[in-house]
């Protein structure tokens, strides 16, 4: 599921949606994607009024529509969840081109889930795409997240590739040695690939302890880059949920 | 299972968010106990629990990447929340989900924003909780033996998977945006997601099983069971005397209690749950039959059209819910059993101990 | 730091014992003295205890009997901080050396870990890449170099903390030919003091004018590299072998520096 690799996400460019601190972004996104999730669904508008602001941040920030849209794909199966709505939920039947029985709440939940989940995807790619990294470490860290998950995290991300290389090594020595794994037959082989995965992962965290040990680390990591944000910043950052809020709001109130 | 934006209502999403940062911060205590015992250059002022937490976690990224092959074209992945608990103890398990479901939010838009309260809830400290309960209890009542940690290992691993998928069901009946039937939603997935934890299961157990081959000083959930220390007196191999007892500061004796009384509580309630629904709806594999055959059913269900309708919408009707019952008191029967057992067991065992401390 | 200090050698091991929790003992009385500028090649089977050796000279373990002393310095608790900075130890494999996102951030570690901050660190960091010519990587994380710019970053990592004396673990390994010639003039164009754990016999030759023999947890011999070569019966015993066609009587062996710095 969590398939595929970081910067193959990030998309280069100089852009002011680029240029943004982290925690500024982070904190948009979420209130973003917070406001959207409290909007009525039988508001349309507003939801069509929430694509039109993704769409303006994607322009501003260079990034194209196609790549927005492979990226979508990550919701597929609960897309087809969605599509099973009309079908089960009960209540007042229509019928849809002559043929089809559907369920009106249905539709309606249908609608409500997918046009939440893909404004919500969408801004997640958007924020992942003009955000390295390492900024969105940062960022995290700037929001006061607890240092000891940000630091797993930045372990993670650093090792992440090590260790899929590690993954992918086994795999061609498997089958240099005419190993084809075509069922669950074979899950035992691929299972103590997996085994010693584990094992050379927690080795070698033991060995990077040491190297950090050995260049005075006693806990807690050095600050060497920190994220600041001005306040012109903030408000530029703003305005994405604060757009999206009075949206919401008029959705409400109409 | 990741669940996106706008599945769960702001209000419930917002409270699981809360749920999960508790339970994370319980687990950034426990994980510095569970990572930072063993090692020799801990007493130096080393801090082990971020290296070593954040090289699990992207071995947990890593192997959830590795397609395990059903049959023709389709091919399932580990989720890892029962193998991480039972690899390196049930907080860092729940840190190393818990920050790879982070991850994955933040940088893959896998699973929504609002929603990582909800899959950090569900995903990292249901599953791992349950997995790791039930593990403990397993091994607990088992013979001390590593074929029986490899036993527990799939149990914990088949169970934690549905378990989760009934959480979900649950902040789904309080806070669910659809008005999708809860029978039905349960039915679906835990349904679904009883398939998905045997693969789980037999895979976790094979990994587990790999390691503990190896190196079966890494298995956090196996310490203590390795074999007792043997004497060579006069050509004959004897069981060396029980070194003087260790000070364990990774788990206090109180809590296997604690872990024994969720384990059971929590083995009562699936079984109440999977049996409650087991009784009319068939299994995974049923259900997809049940699919194909859709045209068929739709003249038969007053419900037109759905290929759920199996499933009941109703709710509750008498007899499963005697199935359900029926199916808590047999486990809770089962764990009397066990128990019985177990303190038999543990009675002989002391007792030989003595024998062998007045030789 | 006093003028005094020239007379005080770099590392001063004695009688230095050592066994593991599990009660495998590694070590039985090492007893090793590195002048300070010198370059010194620390040689050895597998399992002869060279890594346990290397653990102790920053502190990682703690000597079971015998001291370890860097710059007059005694390696305990009270101070580590200190000791880790003067010992720079670059691990074997770069990937366990290289833990942070950024190639900068890594080199930036340690001093920021003792405190430097701002300015002074850039330049640090800036001059230490510099030194092993990968300046221009600064940004890059460590994951996309090449394993000869990997190493070479590490030891980056450990130079920008000024260490007194540079401990490397198997520096050659993994290298094609270029990259070891590459690390070696590295190496040789920096003014400090050199322990180099290797089995690379023709590299320890080519770097280090002196050599010791850890075998079975004791230095076994200590002389001249080129002397310690040609010694074929001192060779064999401790199951050291040059490669095919290496003479090292025909190899130029490299100047002692006398009394560096």
């Amino acid at each position: 599921m969590g398939a595929g690799h970081a910067h193959r996400l990030y998309r280069h460019a100089e852009s002011p949606v680029h240029r943004l601190p982290p925690h500024c972004k982070l904190t948009a996104v979420f209130c973003f994607v917070l406001v959207v999730v409290c909007t009525p669904r039988t508001a349309l508008w507003a939801f069509a009024a929430y694509a039109l602001l993704l769409a303006a941040v994607a322009a501003a920030a260079r990034v194209p529509a196609g790549f927005v849209l492979r990226r979508l794909v990550i919701e597929v199966p609960f897309v087809a969840f969605a599509f099973l709505m009309p079908f089960v939920v009960p209540g007042e039947q229509i019928r849809l081109l002559g043929f089809l029985d559907v369920s009106v709440p249905g539709l309606w939940d249908a609608w409500n889930v997918l046009a939440k989940g893909t404004l919500g995807v969408t801004a997640s790619v958007l924020l992942a795409a003009t955000t390295e990294l390492r900024a969105l470490l940062l960022g995290l860290e700037r929001l006061k997240l607890p240092p000891l998950i940000v630091q797993i995290a930045s372990f993670m991300i650093r090792y992440g590739d090590v260790v899929t290389d590690e993954m992918r090594r086994m795999s061609v020595a498997r089958r240099s040695r005419g190993f084809e794994a075509r069922g669950p037959r074979h899950w035992g082989v691929l299972a103590k690939s997996a085994g010693a995965l584990f094992i050379r992962s927690y080795e070698r965290g033991e060995r990077v302890h040491l190297a950090m040990l050995s260049r005075g680390y006693a806990g807690t990591m050095p600050v060497i880059d920190q994220a600041t944000a001005s306040r012109a910043q903030w408000t530029a950052a703003a305005a994405l949920p604060s757009a999206a809020l009075a949206v919401c709001l008029l959705g409400w109130a109409l | 299972m990741h669940v996106p934006d706008g599945f769960i209502n702001a209000p419930v999403s917002v409270a699981a968010g809360v749920v999960a940062a508790g339970a994370v911060a319980v687990a950034l205590r426990g994980a510095r106990r569970e990572l930072g015992g063993t090692s020799h250059a801990a007493r130096h002022g080393g801090e082990r629990a971020a290296p070593l937490a954040g090289l699990v976690a992207a071995f947990v990224f890593a192997v959830q990447m590795l397609n395990f092959p059903v049959a023709a074209g389709t091919s399932g992945h580990l989720l890892g929340g029962a193998l991480a608990a039972i690899l390196v103890g049930p907080y860092t398990g729940v840190l190393v989900v818990s920050v790879v479901l982070l991850m994955q939010a933040v940088l893959f838009a896998d699973g929504g924003l609002t929603a990582l309260g909800v899959n950090i809830l569900l995903m990292g400290v249901v599953t791992v909780v349950v997995a790791y309960a039930l593990f403990r209890a397993l091994v607990k009542v088992l013979p001390r033996r590593r074929s029986s940690v490899t036993a527990a290992s799939f149990l914990a691993a088949l169970v934690s998977v549905p378990a989760a998928a009934a959480a979900f069901t649950l902040l789904y009946a309080i806070g669910g945006t659809t008005d999708v039937p809860v029978g039905t939603v349960l039915a679906a997935m835990v349904g679904v997601h009883v398939l998905i934890g045997v693969g789980e299961a037999v895979i976790t157990a094979a990994t587990v099983g790999a390691v503990l081959a190896v190196r079966p000083d890494l298995v956090y959930g196996a310490r203590g069971l390795t074999a007792p220390l043997k004497l060579r007196v006069g050509g004959e191999l004897v069981d060396a005397p029980a070194p003087a007892p260790q000070p364990a500061p990774v788990r206090p004796p109180r809590s296997t209690r604690t872990v024994w009384g969720v384990g059971a509580a929590t083995a009562v309630v699936l079984a109440a749950f999977v049996s409650f629904y087991a009784s009319t709806s068939p299994d995974g594999l049923e259900r997809v039959a049940a699919d194909q055959g859709i045209d068929r059913e739709v003249r038969d269900h007053g419900l037109a059209g759905s290929p759920l309708a199996d499933y009941g919408v109703a709710g509750i009707d008498d007899p499963r819910l005697s199935v359900g019952l029926a199916g808590a008191i047999g486990v809770a029967g089962t764990i009397a059993v066990g128990t019985g057992v177990f303190t038999v067991v543990r009675r002989r065992r002391d007792a030989r101990r003595q024998d062998r401390g007045t030789v | 730091m006093s003028s005094g200090l020239g007379f005080v050698p770099s590392l001063d091991v004695r009688g230095l014992a050592y066994a593991y929790p599990d009660g495998h003992q590694a070590l039985f009385g090492v007893d090793l003295t590195v002048e300070r500028g010198e370059r010194v090649a620390l040689l050895g089977p597998n399992g002869a205890g060279k890594t346990t050796l290397v653990l102790h000279l920053n502190g990682i373990l703690t000597a079971g009997a015998g001291t370890v002393a860097v710059a007059g310095l005694p390696v305990g608790r009270e101070h580590l901080a200190e000791i880790r900075r003067k010992v720079g130890i670059v691990f074997q494999d770069p990937d366990d050396q290289l833990f942070m996102p950024t190639v900068r951030e890594d080199v930036a570690f340690g001093p920021a870990a003792a405190g430097m901050r701002g300015e002074r660190l850039e330049r640090a960091v800036r001059t230490a890449l510099e030194r092993v010519g990968m300046a221009e990587f600064a940004d890059r994380p460590p994951h996309h170099l090449s394993f000869g710019q990997r190493r070479r970053v590490a030891v980056a990592t450990v130079l920008v903390m000024e260490p007194e004396i540079l401990v490397l673990d198997e520096p050659s390994s993994n290298l094609d030919p270029a990259s070891r010639r590459e690390l070696a003039d590295i190496v040789r164009s920096l003014d400090v003091t050199v322990l180099m754990v290797t089995h690379d016999l023709p590299y320890a030759l080519e770097l280090c004018p002196r050599a010791v023999v850890l075998s079975e947890g004791a230095i076994a011999a200590d002389a001249p590299t080129g002397k310690l070569l040609a010694d074929r019966e001192l060779m064999r015993r401790h199951r050291l072998e040059l490669p095919f066609g290496f003479d090292p009587a025909a190899t130029p062996a490299p100047p002692r520096r006398p009394g560096a710095r």
